[in-house]
């Protein structure tokens, strides 16, 4: 367990050294200093008033001009489901796809033109769901997407059904004697599936969301944000209780890479590992064990803390929920060494020839 | 050639007679019999590489000049029980010294391994035939596996036929005992002792296959020599034995070939190269989502041995993802592919439908297996038109094209390409597991003949608004072909967004007005129904008054049945359909041009039926659904029959 004073406090913006440019740098800048209204399409918004998918939008919009890159090479992709109208509404190249499969698509269109900032919007229907598979081995591939997973844990397009996100025993049109499904953590999943960048926010919370948009952009390859987004048709109030001032004290627990993983009033709790287990747990911090609180390290090399971090919450009352960037390690991205086989090929076997392709090497010759 | 345009010599020179008189006698060297073409079954177990065996044989024949065609056939299991029934892998090769269309329908010689490749295969093959048998493998419990009860060498089953009991393993071990290698790994090389017998039987050239044998076995030179010694010795024993009295010479197929460089292709292979000639008269990059699946892999692993032309192949998780790769792979600029069987078309159905919406170029290249469901993986079956016609929700028509040979999946690539490219929409490819797996002579085209299918991205505005402002409108189409712009991401001034929902004409905004939906929906069928493709050729030469129409791989088989009726006699007219999707323009007046339509196909009846929909015609259906190709003489039998009716 290191000292939390060995670990530089510097955010992932910052170039670290030994650290390759990002692949950032491959897609052109813009020529012209941009404003959020360059990122608004002429097309009406159609989400249901109040909808917490606007908050978002309006985050993504107005993050879009730091990153500075060219409108025309900024693509996103969407599924089915309310949030997956996502792309209809941004000035860029867009594509709504079919229920599940924007991973899958977007991993042609990055691994192809890695040119592109690829983004992806989904919902926990869309990605947990009919999408999982396709979820699971972008993240695996460490493909080079970005993508936003607005959880609000039901499904509204098809007007208020459970989700896999949805707690256990939730009352819903399928279920009017209570779900029976156990719900699952995406931040969990996601580390499963071998995720190199996993975060998670909130909605209403403009700067955090802002910030994590931030990290994930520079991030190389998959980053998996889960975006914690109001329904306020079929689920209003689903994350109150990390969005209430009063009650977040005790229920959100901020992750700060480097900095000790400490909430609640007056920062009074804080993570611990119970050593016995290897587990994380939580304590009232006293000068005795104020030195045992856990650092955050979200560049960890194995994803193990990561995992345990994601399990503190309780899935049903949202309790002890971390917010916040829980993973952001480096791993070589799928784009790259797909592009790099290529290079190696023609270094190797030099450029294709289509005429020596063609006649292989067993031919014979017939003389008119 | 069995690619090129029907010509009537071929197979109307042959008679049943395949025995010709001796042509050479040399004092005591062995008689040497010239014929015009033989058919030869190679037969074992799945782990005694007759595959192996026959693609060598096949090699030597078509270096050697003759023209040829094959018919792979083998288990789906990777290693059934050794020594069962089902466990019997076999390589069918049909050469000749003249132009020929099929694999052939009855092996002239028979090469079984072991009891249960016997007990397959013999009913195949004609009286008189000859049987090379590996006696070693007789034993009582083998014979007992396959439900021999008495020795079939014994008991005078076989006194029909020629037969050449040959105790191949035991032979093999002994021309391999100095190599001191364990037994097994010494035995593993009876199948290059049967080749080099058969080889020598043939008048077969070797070079190529001792050459192949120390290529494949580079890294362990022990195993090459042992077997090149196997494969040597199997030739001497021929050339010494008195059992082998008679060699046979197939003279090269000089007029049934023009001018030119040929080389043996298989039809996936065929496929492959023309998915990357494509791409590169198109000047676009290649790029294939695909999951693997039987019997479509072999492009997957071909296309991704040929990165140096800048293919991209990506192995998805599952098929529905390695189309949606592809998809997006489109909306990118790359010429995107993906390949699959018919259980993976049903996967990939949304996706074409999205493909069919967001007017994308994208190939679909479905080698069809026998169905339903998992069906039989390995066999050959042409079931999937009306999946690929109709398979999706709502209308959403999409082009097909179908090679004829294995050869032909070069051009038929081509073609689909060209398709998709330019009317920006997905193409299905459908071939089959016969053509993929089977092979012929091909002449190497030079690649300045390949047709160019280069075609435009959007590069800007192209549309002017009541206001005089210039727009891009992603959905406003060509006028000829009704093509939409393809506007790549990267290109300034043109974003864009595209989706699954219904747009509005021209503006490719979400639209749900009735008269919109109905409009589009009629211009996505017009777009397909008025795609440019050839006129139908019919081969009538003697004003017939039956007709017999196929598609696919049953060119071959069709042809021949032909040549064999008009052998006889008999008038009959054929003409063989590559584009299912539209129908060439001619083909109504050619079916009316007829009293009877007899139309063959691996189904029971997809054609005939989409036939008798769009032309009111009464196509008579010949079927077979066995997974196997269809026979020349019982398709003759069968057309016989309805020219006489």
């Amino acid at each position: 367990m290191p000292e939390h004073e060995e670990l530089e406090h510097t955010g992932p913006e910052h170039t670290e050294p030994g650290r390759t440019e990002s692949l950032l740098s491959l897609v052109p800048k813009a020529e012209a200093v941009q404003s959020m209204k360059d990122f608004k399409s002429d097309q009406e918004v159609r989400w249901c008033p109040g909808c917490g998918d606007y908050a978002v939008l309006a985050a993504v919009q107005g993050f879009m001009p730091e990153l500075g890159l060219a409108r025309e090479n900024i693509v996103f992709v969407s599924g089915i489901g309310c949030s997956s109208r996502f792309p209809y509404y941004m000035n860029t190249y867009g594509m709504h796809s079919i229920h599940g499969r924007a991973p899958a698509i977007a991993t042609g269109l990055a691994t192809s033109r890695r040119d592109l900032s690829v983004w992806v919007v989904t919902g926990d229907g869309d990605a947990l769901s009919i999408g999982g598979n396709h979820l699971i081995h972008a993240l695996r591939r460490n493909v080079n997407l970005k993508i936003l997973l607005f959880n609000n844990r039901i499904y509204g397009l098809t007007k208020g059904q459970y989700s896999p996100t949805s707690e256990t025993g939730k009352i819903t049109k399928s279920t009017p004697m209570g779900s029976l499904d156990a719900p699952f953590n995406p931040v969990s999943l996601a580390l499963g599936a071998e995720a190199t960048f996993v975060a998670r926010t909130v909605d209403s919370d403009r700067k955090h969301l802002t910030e994590v948009l931030r990290q994930a952009a520079d991030h190389d390859g998959t980053a998996l944000v889960e975006i914690y987004q109001n329904c306020n048709i079929f689920n209003d109030g689903a994350f109150d209780t990390l969005k209430d001032r009063e009650r977040a004290q005790e229920a959100v627990i901020r992750l700060e890479h480097g900095r000790p993983i400490r909430f609640g009033t007056d920062l009074a709790k804080g993570v611990v590992r119970n050593p016995a287990t290897g587990d994380l747990e939580i304590v009232e911090v006293t000068p005795a064990n104020e030195g045992d609180v856990l650092v955050h390290d979200a560049r960890a090399a194995t994803p193990t803390t990561a995992f345990a971090l994601s399990r503190l919450a309780d899935p049903h009352t949202l309790h002890h929920t971390p917010i916040g960037v829980f993973r952001a390690a480096e791993r070589p991205v799928y784009d790259t060494l797909m592009a790099e086989q290529l290079d190696a090929a023609v270094e190797q076997h030099g450029k294709g020839d289509l005429a020596r392709l063609l006649a292989g090497n067993d031919t014979w010759t017939v003389v008119g | 050639m069995t690619s090129q345009v029907s010509s009537e010599a071929g197979e109307a020179l042959l008679g049943e007679q395949r025995g010709a008189p001796a042509v050479s006698h040399d004092g005591d060297a062995k008689e040497v019999r010239r014929l015009d073409r033989v058919i030869i079954r190679f037969a074992g177990d799945s782990g005694d590489g007759m595959q192996l065996t026959g693609d060598r044989f096949t090699s030597e024949t078509a270096s050697f000049g003759n023209d040829l065609s094959t018919l792979p056939n083998f288990p789906a299991e990777i290693r059934a029980p050794a020594g069962t029934l089902p466990g019997v892998s076999s390589f069918q090769l049909h050469f000749a010294d003249h132009d020929i269309l099929t694999p052939g329908d009855a092996p002239d010689v028979l090469v079984a391994m072991n009891p249960a490749a016997l007990k397959a295969n013999i009913a195949d093959v004609p009286r008189g035939g000859e049987v090379i048998v590996n006696t070693d493998e007789f034993a009582k419990r083998a014979m007992a596996k396959v439900g021999y009860a008495v020795s079939p060498l014994e008991d005078g089953s076989l006194e029909g036929y020629r037969v050449h009991p040959v105790p191949l393993t035991t032979l093999t071990l002994e021309a391999l005992k100095d190599f001191g290698l364990p037994r097994k790994e010494a035995e593993r090389s009876k199948n290059m002792f049967a080749l080099g017998l058969l080889s020598w039987m043939y008048h077969r050239p070797t070079e190529g296959t001792e050459a192949f044998l120390r290529r494949k076995f580079a890294r362990k030179p022990e195993i090459a020599e042992a077997n090149v010694a196997a494969f040597r010795a199997g030739w001497n024993f021929g050339e010494t034995t008195e059992d082998f009295a008679v060699s046979y010479e197939v003279a090269p197929a000089t007029a049934a070939f023009p001018a030119g460089t040929y080389r043996n292709i298989s039809g996936n292979l065929a496929l492959s190269y023309g998915l990357i000639a494509a791409a590169r008269q198109a000047d676009l990059p290649l790029y294939l989502g695909s999951y693997p699946i039987t019997p479509a892999s072999d492009i997957l692993h071909e296309l991704s041995k040929h990165k140096n032309f800048g293919v991209r192949t990506f192995q998805a998780e599952d098929e529905i993802a390695g189309i949606g790769a592809a998809l997006g792979a489109a909306f990118g600029g790359s010429l995107a592919v993906t390949t699959t069987s018919g259980p993976g078309v049903a996967l990939k159905s949304e996706t074409i439908g999205l493909a069919v919406s967001l007017e994308l170029p994208l190939l679909i290249v479905d080698i069809q297996r026998g169905g339903p469901s998992t069906g039989l993986p390995t066999k050959t079956e042409q079931a999937d038109l009306l999946q690929a016609m109709y398979g999706r929700n709502g209308e959403a028509p999409v082009p097909v094209v179908a090679p004829r040979t294995p050869a032909d999946c070069f051009d038929a690539a081509l073609e689909a390409a060209r398709i998709a490219l330019a009317y920006r929409t997905p193409v299905f490819l459908l071939s089959d597991g016969y053509l993929a797996n089977g092979s012929e002579p091909w002449r190497v085209p030079d690649t300045g003949e390949l047709p160019d299918l280069r075609t435009a991205f959007a590069t800007g505005p192209n549309h002017t608004l009541a206001d005089g402002t210039d727009v891009f409108w992603p959905y406003k189409r060509d006028p000829e072909t009704l093509a939409r712009p393809w506007a790549v991401p990267g290109t300034p001034g043109l974003e864009h967004r595209i989706g699954g929902i219904e747009k509005q004409d021209g503006t490719g905004n979400i639209s749900y007005d009735p008269a919109n939906h109905d409009f589009m929906v009629r211009v996505r069928q017009a777009k397909v129904d008025g795609i440019d493709v050839p006129d139908l050729d019919v081969d009538d030469p003697d004003g017939a008054r039956t007709l017999v129409l196929g598609w696919g791989s049953t060119y071959g088989p069709i042809t021949a049945a032909v040549r064999r009726i008009r052998r006889e006699g008999g008038h009959v007219a054929r003409a063989h359909l590559r584009h299912l999707n539209p129908f060439p323009r001619n083909l109504g007046d050619v079916l009316k041009g007829y009293e009877k339509v007899v139309v063959a196909e691996m189904n029971l009846g997809q054609l005939a039926t989409l036939l008798r929909a769009e032309y009111l015609v009464d196509a008579r259906s010949h079927t077979q659904v066995n997974g196997m190709p269809f026979k020349a003489e019982q398709l003759a039998a069968v057309l016989k029959e309805a020219i006489d009716a």
